[in-house]
């Protein structure tokens, strides 16, 4: 009887000083620049499929991708749901309003800092501490950075997940696709090299795949 | 030369390198022929007594269980047929208490009734008539030749006239008598019926209790049969027990049914009370929550039936005094009744946040929002209805836990002798497999050097020979 009361004083104690976190964090940068701005549209649904399936407790940022991405002031919008399933849906209903504010109001950006953005990213996530991480990318991958910003270094991404949607073709993709498939190895490149995981959907109707592991 | 050239003795030609070892081989077989049978037999004789040992403690084990498992069988039959027969006492009390108290009343009642009828009987008697004490004269006057005297003639019909005046004056008397005692008889009857009726009550009530004494006369034959601990009762024990166990599983399982909808109608609204983004270890708090809450609610249920004294699972609540049992009683219905109320309304909250998630997804989704349709308030209702009664229904699973309890004890009882039973025979037939393995192997080493045993046969034989020659020449000569 002893042992049995040990035991369950034992998994009881074990239970209550489990520290994960379980909840998830995501962080998605969207490409303003250019011509990129006519698929905004597209975001907006990616946006809407990330609120139905993020649970209380979970974080969600969106960020704009422009000629210097690495500020807080890009942030479009950012909220850590509430446990309460209720105070979270209107959460996610005041998000969605701000979002579709943003996407009426959006200009096209001279540069895209994509690198500046996946900092600011690191530092959001880090700072919020979900258990899972996930960074999105919705954007060509072109990157092109305003002279005299400095983005030549690793960036540190041990426990993220960086997920690429949306890569369109540009026009000299068509004309050369080494060009494209070159821009997505680099890519994969600077995360798996920082610690990262990577994955490219372009199919936006397979969402489901954005949040699995 | 390398370790393979050393085994060549003759390296041009292996085969007959090979050969002689074979050779060489079954030379030094052949020498150790006795130690390796020795060796061999010991071996598996050691296996064999060894696995024997084994067996025979295995089977001195499963004994020990099978006498304890009769023990725990016989133990809970008696007890069983003891709560019946406690019942069935209680029930002939019941009866005893609530007829037979009254037997005295109604015996001074059926008294009054046999003194009332007693009484009309006695004045509804016939009253003989009056003797008559002009017998004689009307005799003598009946003697009276008719002479054909006027005088006589007149007088004879006074006297008729007076005798047909006197018996009309008594025949209306006698029906005025006659009427008045068929008025008391008639006033007898309900006093009649009535005592039939109380009389039929009381053999409703004899009858009834001579069927309790019949039935308590079986139990006491059984339960004698359990004291005895006869191969009936224990064969009879052993079905039962089964039986229960396998009907309390299945109950169980249905139970585990309810719990599960249960949980599946509070989980998703308790997140809204303790927070949905908490953990504890790797479950949700809202889901742990939600499951104490049932499992709370199946405590307060056993300690209810406990309390009612339908199981036996706590013996201190059983042995409480009546005041504080019903104390008890009353305190786990109100916590049951509390938990069940909220259960109610967290249904009714569940229902709602579900509504709000589905507007919500179908603005994510951009789709028309679609209007409730009527009658919406049906599930609603139903799941507010099934929160409050789910608690209550869970309170019964206390009757089938007792049983699968103490059926479980003699199932794994049994369970454990059959397994202790296979172990026995294993361990015997691995022992008995060493011994002819020890056997077969002798043999075939015998096999390998048969060259050699073969000479040695054959030499044996020579030898042999001619003493048995010599022999054979005495017994003639």
């Amino acid at each position: 009887m002893r042992n049995i009361i040990k035991i369950t004083l034992l998994i009881i104690l074990v239970s209550c000083t489990d520290t994960t976190s379980h909840s998830r964090g995501v962080y998605m940068l969207m490409d303003t620049s250019g011509t990129y701005t006519n698929e905004i549209s597209k975001a907006q649904s990616i946006i809407n499929y990330l609120l139905a399936a993020l649970q209380p407790g979970d974080t969600l940022s969106v960020a704009r991708v422009d000629s210097a991405s690495f500020s807080e002031k890009d942030i479009i919008a950012k909220v850590t749901f509430d446990g309460r399933p209720s105070v979270a849906n209107e959460q996610k209903r005041k998000f969605r309003e701000k979002v579709k504010a943003f996407a009426k109001s959006v200009k096209g950006s001279a540069y895209t800092d994509i690198s500046g953005g996946m900092l600011q990213a690191v530092e959001y996530l880090n700072e919020a501490g979900p258990g899972e991480k996930t960074i999105l990318i919705f954007s060509d991958l072109k990157e092109e950075i305003k002279k005299g910003h400095v983005r030549d270094f690793p960036i540190q991404l041990t426990g993220f997940r960086v997920v690429a949607l949306n890569v369109t073709k540009l026009r000299s993709d068509n004309i050369n696709p080494k060009e494209y498939i070159d821009r997505l190895d680099n890519w994969k490149k600077i995360v798996t090299s920082g610690g990262g995981t990577w994955k490219v959907i372009n199919d936006l109707d397979r969402l489901d795949k954005i949040l699995e592991h | 030369m390398s370790s393979a050239n050393i085994l060549l003795i003759w390296p041009e030609n292996p085969a007959i390198a090979i050969l002689l070892w074979v050779f060489i081989s079954v030379v030094i077989l052949y020498m150790a022929r006795r130690p390796a049978h020795h060796a061999i037999r010991s071996l598996s004789r050691v296996i064999h007594n060894a696995m024997r040992i084994a067996a025979r403690s295995v089977m001195l084990v499963r004994n020990k269980v099978e006498d304890r498992n009769k023990e725990v069988l016989l133990a809970a039959g008696e007890d069983a047929v003891e709560r019946l027969i406690e019942q069935e006492f209680h029930r002939v009390e019941a009866v005893v208490t609530r007829d037979l108290s009254g037997y005295p009343s109604l015996q001074r009642a059926l008294k009054d009734q046999i003194t009332c009828i007693d009484e009309d009987y006695r004045e509804s008697g016939e009253v003989p008539p009056s003797p008559p004490g002009w017998d004689k004269a009307v005799e003598a006057v009946a003697k009276i030749r008719s002479t054909g005297d006027t005088m006589v003639v007149n007088i004879l019909e006074e006297i008729n006239k007076s005798f047909n005046k006197q018996q009309k004056i008594a025949i209306s008397e006698y029906r005025k008598v006659s009427g008045e005692r068929h008025s008391l008889l008639k006033k007898m009857m309900p006093y009649w019926r009535k005592m039939v009726n109380t009389l039929d009550d009381v053999e409703k009530t004899i009858s009834g209790l001579l069927e309790r004494s019949r039935v308590i006369d079986n139990k006491m034959d059984q339960y004698e049969q359990i004291r005895a601990g006869t191969d009936k009762a224990m064969r009879m024990l052993s079905s039962s027990s089964l039986t229960q166990f396998f009907i309390a599983c299945f109950v169980l399982l249905i139970a585990i049914g309810g719990a599960v909808i249960n949980f599946n109608l509070i989980a998703l609204p308790m997140s809204e009370m303790v927070g949905g983004s908490s953990y504890i270890g790797p479950y949700r708090t809202s889901d742990v929550a939600a499951m104490v809450i049932i499992l709370v609610e199946v405590a307060m249920g056993l300690f209810l039936i406990e309390s009612l004294r339908i199981t036996r699972l706590f013996p201190i609540i059983g042995s409480m005094d009546d005041k504080m049992r019903t104390r008890m009683l009353w305190i786990t219905f109100s916590i049951l009744f509390i938990l069940a109320s909220v259960e109610s309304s967290l249904a009714y909250m569940r229902d709602q946040i579900a509504a709000d998630m589905q507007a919500l997804r179908q603005s994510l989704a951009e789709v028309t929002i679609t209007e409730p349709i009527r009658g919406n308030w049906i599930p609603t209702a139903g799941q507010m209805v099934m929160g409050f009664i789910l608690p209550f229904a869970l309170t019964f699973v206390a009757i089938p836990l007792e049983s699968f309890i103490n059926s479980s004890r003699t199932v794994l009882g049994v369970l454990v002798v059959g397994f202790l039973r296979v172990v026995a025979f294993a361990l015997r037939f691995a022992g008995n497999l060493a011994l002819s393995i020890g056997d077969m192997m002798a043999n075939i080493y015998d096999l390998i050097i048969f060259a050699p045993l073969w000479v040695e046969g054959l030499i044996r034989n020579k030898a042999e020979k001619p003493e048995i020659s010599s022999v054979e020449k005495e017994v003639i000569s």
